[in-house]
């Protein structure tokens, strides 16, 4: 019987002027990460609506992480900010829901760090990896 | 339902190598919406564009995904084939199956898995794609620049060569600012007004300036390239365009015992004056709090002396509307007050003078004539105590000092001590320092030769207290390298007091909706590559309002914003970008979440009336985007609680079809 | 396992509350000090020596009672690093070690100066008491 190694289902939210010209340089640079991961790109970290996150989890994704550039160094300024104090709340959430805190993860990851990019990804994989198969959120709005 | 197109391309081998091209193809050529579906070489070639364009006709497609390098690399030209072959550029999505999947994965059948995923995410989303038309806004070919200092006298004068008309608002009676009250300047030791004022000349030359000198800026509404600003002219009871300058009221008013701001009060002035000789516009002004006639109806002198007939005793403020392209805020700096120091004794001793008031007692048009002498009785001082980092690098008490590094006053006090040494060698000068910080061209060169060549006593240590005792100010420091308590009896000590931004920026950054730090100093829009540029869109920086900076700095500052600005007012439409934000104004409960989330003031509130079910309206406030001024960061589309702020080119159902396409 | 100075300093830091390392070593401490010229280590030496973990030289040293608690350091701090209290709990640690008390009340008389300040003879007075 032939044994299928788990392969989890990653969602990488990348902000257009930092995290995703990280994953463009990581490919230029041939740095690979595992294939899990499949980035979205946003303009910025703070356009990731919390919704969205839930909406993976109930799809069945693995594992979710936001990436967006360092604190200070946000194309908006501020944007950054925003994510930091709005995922904190919502990875706390999920906690308590049953989706374990290394499930979620917030990186900053700047337009130089085609390095970081892939690191945090094959660690990130790693872990969500090593934690199995995911809980299915499921919207009881849908259950009459 | 759109009619979507894909194109895989092979990128030679680059894609090709790790991706089964032909079976992405395939695979996408099944989903909903997608009528047609082909792999080719190299998309972004010619021969690739022209395929795309022709597919484009001959299907009557309505949205294309390109698969391909990153977006950052070629979505502009594939933007503009989509145009070309006459649907809107929005319509494209590209799928990073280069960057993003063949470069980092080795397994073919890995790799062809995730781009056919990728593929799907965004055939999904440009499913949901709508037609985008950036907006056009016209812009106001005239720039307003405020404060009058050299920073704003630089920008206008740069503004004003390439064409473009410029105002400038400027609080006190002239311009000139900081510098016009400098003595020399560092590290070259030419004198301030010699290479100041031809430039103050220079400005009222120019048919293109105009100064609205003794005036403020009271109202800012619109957005970039489109401001109406309101400045207060203030009634200065004489009128500009009849005085002459000739200075013979100054001499002949009764009340002259007021202190003069020029010399910073070491010396008096009457109560209509010219701050100095060469003041720009060169228009005596009264002091409404002083002047007898003005409070007691009885004097009057300065309207029967003046020849030219320019007092005028019934002068009221004035307002002024006016419409510019774009704000250049040159407010610059002042130093902190020193009424906190109590063990400096600036207070008890008029001999302890900060750095500011001794430029001008070694100044040749100050109080003392270009004499260095003791304030307290006259007398030439033998020994001067210089103190370094009075109130900077301060963090314990927040209303004492700054927490910053002032940035100049390492400088100055070499060269005031360097200056001293040179004029009078029988002086004995002692700095006090913390670090001797001289980043610049030329700058360590200067201190060494303070130290080296003119014999200026520099300690490692700071003065712990001050105390005038007969006639002699006793300073009590530390020389840490020494290892010993030094006490030094000064005929003078001079404290190089911190800056701090003029305290009309706080209330002016809330009128431009220009965010500052948390030290009121303005913030740029990137800390490193958009320097003069504030984040508000339209509104530009020169000079010490966004930070501490020496002369040459702020003059290259200047030029930098001076240039930004002309960019600006050269285009005769500004196009903006159409991905931005925009309410729901049915869901819309205007409860101003979005508007203070909003880096950039975009966001307004408007009241506005809808046709309610029962044939009544109703007026309600709902959101109103700025699309001139937003960004299209999306922070508002998060923080909106009922969901009525969405992004355009990244709504939040186009994100949802991608995660969903992304998990299935 | 922490050594002895770790200890020691954690110890020090945690009863006087203040964080060495935000001393810019400007030296106005030492500016500032009456007692300056009596003192073996100065109040800038002293930050310095227990950033360092050096604490058990300054408990020996007789440096620690000449500072007579005037807080004028601690007021003109630019920083806030208030070395007073430093010195304070290194008196504290040294009293709290048996046979470690500085003063005997019965010397005390003698040594009493009308111009000496209170707050000196109570600083320096404070013994062991277990």
């Amino acid at each position: 019987m032939q044994v299928t190694e788990y392969k989890p289902l990653i969602v990488a939210f990348c902000c257009n002027w930092c995290s995703y010209a990280g994953a463009d340089l990581a490919g230029n640079n041939r740095l690979s990460y595992p294939a899990d991961v499949k980035i979205i790109r946003v303009p910025c970290s703070c356009r990731v609506n919390p919704m969205f996150i839930l909406r993976a989890f109930q799809r069945g994704a693995d594992g979710v992480i936001l990436c967006g550039c360092h604190p200070g160094d946000c194309h908006y300024t501020t944007g950054n900010y925003y994510t930091r104090r709005r995922m904190a709340l919502l990875f706390s959430m999920l906690d308590y829901l049953g989706i374990e805190r290394e499930r979620t993860r917030v990186e900053w990851v700047s337009a130089a760090e085609g390095a970081k990019f892939a690191a945090t990804m094959n660690d990130f994989v790693k872990t969500v990896a090593a934690l199995g198969e995911n809980k299915r959120l499921e919207d009881i709005r849908c259950k009459k | 339902m759109q009619r979507i197109g894909v194109f895989v391309c092979h990128c030679g081998t680059n894609i090709a190598g790790t991706v089964d091209v032909a079976a992405v193809a395939e695979a996408l050529g099944h989903e909903p919406g997608v009528v047609v579906s082909r792999d080719y070489q190299y998309m972004c070639s010619q021969a690739g564009q022209n395929m795309i364009a022709e597919e484009i006709k001959n299907n009557r497609l309505t949205g294309i995904v390109v698969c391909s390098c990153s977006p950052r690399m070629h979505e502009a030209t594939f933007r503009k084939t989509a145009a070309s072959a006459g649907i809107n550029p929005y319509m494209v999505e590209i799928a990073n199956i280069r960057e993003q999947c063949s470069w980092v994965h080795k397994d073919m059948a890995v790799g062809t898995e995730k781009a056919i995923i990728l593929a799907r995410a965004a055939v999904a989303k440009v499913n949901l794609n709508a037609p985008l038309t950036p907006g056009e806004t016209p812009v106001t070919k005239r720039a307003l620049v405020i404060g009058g200092g050299i920073a704003g006298i630089q920008t206008a004068l740069d503004i004003a060569d390439a064409g473009f008309p410029v105002d400038i608002v400027e609080q006190k009676p002239t311009i000139g600012g900081k510098m016009a009250q400098l003595d020399k300047t560092f590290p070259t030791l030419d004198c301030a007004a010699c290479i100041l004022t031809p430039k103050m000349v220079d400005v009222a030359q120019n048919d293109k300036i105009r100064i609205f000198s003794y005036s403020e800026v009271t109202g800012v509404k619109g957005f970039v390239g489109n401001f109406d600003v309101t400045i207060k002219r203030k009634a200065r009871y004489v009128k500009e365009d009849i005085c002459t300058g000739c200075g013979l009221c100054t001499e002949k008013c009764p009340q002259k015992k007021i202190p003069n701001e020029f010399n910073l009060g070491m010396d008096n002035r009457h109560a209509i004056y010219i701050p100095f000789a060469q003041a720009v516009p060169k228009v005596a002004t009264i002091d409404p709090e002083h002047c007898m006639m003005l409070k007691t109806g009885k004097c009057g002198v300065c309207s029967k002396v003046c020849g030219a007939g320019a007092i005028d005793y019934k002068a009221k403020d004035e307002y002024v509307e006016e419409k510019y392209g774009a704000i250049v805020v040159a407010t610059g700096f002042n130093p902190i007050s020193m009424d906190k120091f109590d063990e400096f004794a600036y207070s008890q001793s008029k001999d302890v003078v900060t750095s500011l008031e001794l430029e001008r007692l070694m100044n040749a048009a100050g109080p003392t004539g270009g004499t260095l002498l003791r304030p307290s009785d006259g007398e030439h001082p033998h020994t001067i105590v210089f103190v370094q980092c009075v109130g900077s690098r301060c963090t314990a008490c927040a209303d004492k000092g700054k927490e910053y590094c002032s940035k100049i006053c390492c400088m100055y006090t070499a060269k005031h001590a360097m200056l001293i040494r040179d004029k009078y060698p029988d002086t004995e000068v002692y700095v006090f320092y913390i670090d001797v910080r001289t980043p610049g061209k030329n700058f360590d060169e200067f201190y060494r030769r303070a130290v080296e060549e003119y014999g200026v006593h520099y300690i490692k240590g700071m003065v712990g207290k001050v105390t005038p005792e007969g006639g002699k100010l006793k300073v009590q420091g530390s020389d840490l390298i020494y290892g010993k308590q030094l006490h030094i009896d000064a005929d003078m000590v001079v404290l190089a007091a911190a800056i701090e931004p003029d305290k009309s920026a706080r209330h002016l950054a809330t009128m431009l909706t220009a965010s500052m730090d948390t030290n009121d100093f303005f913030t740029e829009a990137h800390p490193k590559l958009r320097p003069v540029e504030s984040p508000t869109a339209g509104v530009f920086l020169s000079g010490t309002c966004q930070g501490p900076k020496d002369i040459p700095e702020t003059v290259s500052q200047a030029g930098a914003a001076a240039s930004k600005v002309i960019g600006l007012l050269c285009k005769d439409k500004l196009t903006g970008n159409p991905c931005v934000a925009h309410p729901d104004e049915l869901m819309c409960n205007g409860c101003s979440t979005c508007a203070n989330v909003c880096p950039y003031g975009a966001i307004t509130y408007i009241d506005k009336e809808f046709r309610m079910p029962d044939r009544t309206t109703k007026t309600r406030r709902v959101a109103s985007v700025n699309e001139a001024v937003c960004q299209g960061c999306g922070a508002c589309t998060v923080a909106c609680m009922s969901g009525a702020m969405d992004l355009r080119g990244f709504s939040n159902k186009q994100i949802m079809a991608e995660v969903d396409a992304i998990c299935k | 396992m922490q050594s002895k100075n770790e200890k020691e300093k954690e110890q020090l830091l945690r009863m006087s509350g203040v964080n060495p390392l935000k001393c810019m070593r400007c030296g106005k401490c030492s500016a500032t000090c009456p007692s300056y010229d009596e003192m073996e280590y100065h109040p800038h030496q002293f930050v310095y020596m227990v950033e360092n973990g050096d604490i058990e030289t300054l408990m020996k040293s007789p440096s620690v009672y000449k500072c007579l608690s005037c807080f004028a350091c601690v007021d003109r701090c630019p920083r806030g690093v208030e070395p007073a209290k430093l010195i304070e709990a290194v008196r504290l640690l040294a009293v709290r070690q048996k046979g470690n008390n500085h003063l005997k009340s019965d010397d005390i008389p003698e040594l009493l100066d009308s111009e000496l300040p209170q707050q000196a003879i109570v600083s320096a007075l404070r013994k062991y008491s277990k």
